[in-house]
């Protein structure tokens, strides 16, 4: 079992861009993802737990052992690519193979475990086929089935699924997650789609500007969003965050805001978006806009008089400078 | 079934609009195809038709059927010359493409002064060959040659480099590689340079060492890039005389002579233009047949993407 320490690392090119002092575990055997807008400094941070980067500063550690100098090769991990690099001129066993080789590992046991490796991602009637006469999801598989060959204990992956169609990608972050469970490999996925983080992840680590913003489990930070921001990257559409007291800011999830005929804040429908299961409902208020999700189909006429009602214990709020969390006060 | 009623009922302007759409593009292509068709088709046809005909220094040229190349095949400069080709080829073609392949690994990677060495690489090939043969042939020139005075300062004794059919060829060779180099090395760096880099990383990921990826990934993923310099450089050694005009004309002995600058010399010399029309021929369709192998059997074989 391979746990992963990354503690106070930094990496920046002349200054700019990285990330900084960043500080975060992956517990054995857990899949943690790496979550934020591009930019945020994602790949970096997994570069740089891969090898492909070298620190400025700081101290990675792989199953307790200080990887922070080594190579690639060395820390004994395998990685899949945005663009999965797949070697064109090689066929699909041997793209898979490819590892194995380097390593001189021998004829038998190379056949026996692509056999297995082939099954487990259904390529079994594709091994002679080239990358180019290959789906999209085909080619992924073989990206996938070239890093569980190696039976390495981490297994790193950068945005994997963002080349799919939606469809694909629904099906390829279940089978991931079942794959990284049933093989107990340490996995850290980057992603920047929060459905993808949300449902995939034993661990979410939210980042921005290369900075940690929030490390959690799904739910705490879908329920505990520590910032504004974490507020509105988790949870489509994302949270209503409208002005409050002249300190503060007043978070709510479009889900639990509700439609009341009397009382309530007064407000006027935009526009309604009607999603099938649901609609969302766009009202303003005083100017700023609030999203409202109702179950089922939703007739109002834009310009209708409405008032919005939640519960108190549904409400988030932000210092309005620092954008953090103000725990423990209750709106008035 | 579809496509016939569609047709049928395809109204007669659609059909008109197509027609003009037609006559557009000819209009488009005619001027390209007039100049090719006066200065490489015509001239190409009219080679060959030259080529069954006796001289007509007296009296009106007369058909002779394949008498000019049963000359030829009798003649032993056409066979040196020919020989020599070959052997020039054989020894600048791979010599001029390991180099180039040499020079771009390298001026591909990260290092200082990179700009300056791609320069340096790329500059014999923008020379005129008229004068880098001018250069070189200072050289080689016996005694106070540059090459000599090297020797000289080393204790060996100066030698007619140019002047002695053993090492003309040589000479020429190692000149010819040092022009056209330089230019393969361009095709090989973009080539390089589009190469994914996820590639290399992909691969040290799985601990391959420079050698093994550059041996296993990048060598077979340059394969076309080295199979169109091949032919390139193939072609040009059976284009590319210049140099001959300047330092050797063809001798000492014809030792130096290749085919084309031996057209020349039979058709501007000795003014024996149908000869000379027989082995343009011959030399078309050597041309030919190595084009064809690119395009009908080795573009099959190497092809990825
Ligand atoms: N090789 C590099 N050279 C210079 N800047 C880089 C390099 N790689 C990444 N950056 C910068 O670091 C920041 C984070 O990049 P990255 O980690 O790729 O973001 P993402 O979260 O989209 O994966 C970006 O501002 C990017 O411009
Ligand atoms: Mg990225």
């Amino acid at each position: 079992m391979s746990e992963i320490i990354v503690n106070a690392v930094s990496k920046t090119w002349g200054g700019v861009g990285g990330v900084e002092r960043i500080s975060f575990k992956a517990e054995a055997g857990t899949l943690l993802v790496l979550l934020g807008p591009s930019g945020c400094g994602k790949s970096t941070t997994l570069r740089l737990i891969a090898g492909l980067e070298e620190v400025d500063s700081g101290m990675i550690t792989i199953g307790g052992r200080d990887v922070t100098h080594l190579s690639p090769a060395e820390r004994r991990i395998s990685m899949v690519f945005q663009s999965y690099a797949l070697f064109p001129h090689l066929n699909v066993a041997e793209n898979i193979i490819f590892g194995l080789k380097v390593r001189g590992v021998g004829r038998a046991e190379r056949d026996e475990r692509l056999k297995k490796v082939a099954d487990i991602v259904g390529l079994s009637h594709l091994l002679e086929r080239k990358p180019s006469q290959l789906s999209g999801g085909q080619r992924q598989r073989v990206a996938l089935g070239r890093a569980i060959i190696a039976e390495a204990a981490i297994c790193l992956m950068d945005e994997p699924l963002s080349n799919l169609d939606a469809k694909l990608r629904h099906e390829m972050r279940t089978e991931i997650r079942s794959l990284q469970q049933r093989l107990g490999v340490t996995m850290v996925y980057v992603t920047h789609d929060q459905t993808e983080a949300m449902t995939m992840a034993d661990r979410v680590i939210l980042m921005r500007d290369g900075h940690i913003e929030q490390n959690g489990a799904p739910h705490e930070l879908y329920s505990e969003p520590a910032s504004d921001f974490t507020a509105r990257f988790i949870g489509t559409p994302s949270m209503n965050i409208i002005s409050w007291q002249d300190d503060a800011m007043l978070g709510v999830r479009p889900e639990h805001i509700s439609l009341v005929e009397r009382d309530g804040v007064p407000a006027t429908v935009k526009a309604v978006e009607y999603l099938g299961a649901d609609s969302i409902i766009l009202c303003d208020v005083k100017g700023e806009t609030v999203s409202v999700r109702q179950t089922g189909y939703c007739s109002l006429p834009a310009g209708t008089q409405v008032g919005l009602e939640w519960q108190n214990r549904h409400i988030h709020l932000f210092d309005r400078d620092s954008g953090k969390r103000l725990a423990g006060r209750v709106a008035a | 079934m579809v496509a016939s009623v569609m047709s049928a009922t395809e109204p007669k302007s659609a059909r008109r609009r197509n027609w003009v759409k037609s006559v557009n593009a000819w209009l488009l292509l005619l001027p390209a195809m007039v100049l090719l068709a006066t200065f490489t088709h015509y001239p190409i046809i009219a080679t060959l038709y030259h080529s069954f005909f006796s001289l007509g220094r007296s009296g009106p040229a007369e058909f002779v059927g394949l008498e000019n190349y049963r000359y030829m095949l009798d003649d032993d400069v056409f066979w040196q010359v020919l020989r020599n080709n070959f052997i020039f080829a054989l020894a600048t073609v791979p010599t001029s493409i390991a180099l180039a392949l040499l020079m771009a690994v390298w001026v591909d990677k990260k290092i200082v002064g990179r700009s300056f060495l791609r320069l340096a690489f790329f500059t014999p090939t923008v020379l005129p060959m008229i004068a880098v043969a001018n250069i070189w042939l200072f050289f080689y020139t016996p005694d106070y040659g540059l090459l000599d005075q090297f020797l000289k300062s080393l204790g060996f004794a100066g030698h007619n480099w140019l002047g002695d059919p053993s090492t003309v060829m040589t000479c020429l060779a190692v000149m010819v590689v040092w022009k056209e180099a330089g230019f393969f090395m361009i095709f090989y760096l973009a080539a390089l340079q589009s190469t994914p880099p996820e590639l290399k990383e992909a691969a040290s990921v799985e601990g391959a060492s420079r050698w093994y990826f550059f041996r296993r990934v990048t060598f077979p993923l340059l394969m076309p890039t080295t199979l169109f310099i091949s032919i390139n450089a193939l072609i040009n050694s059976f284009k590319l005389v210049d140099q001959l005009v300047i330092m050797t004309k063809g001798g000492p002995n014809n030792a130096s002579s290749l085919l084309l600058y031996y057209i020349y010399e039979v058709a501007f010399n000795f003014w024996d233009t149908t000869y000379a029309a027989t082995l343009t021929v011959t030399l078309i369709a050597i041309l030919a047949a190595v084009a064809l192998t690119k395009f009908v059997y080795l573009d099959r074989r190497i092809h990825y993407q």
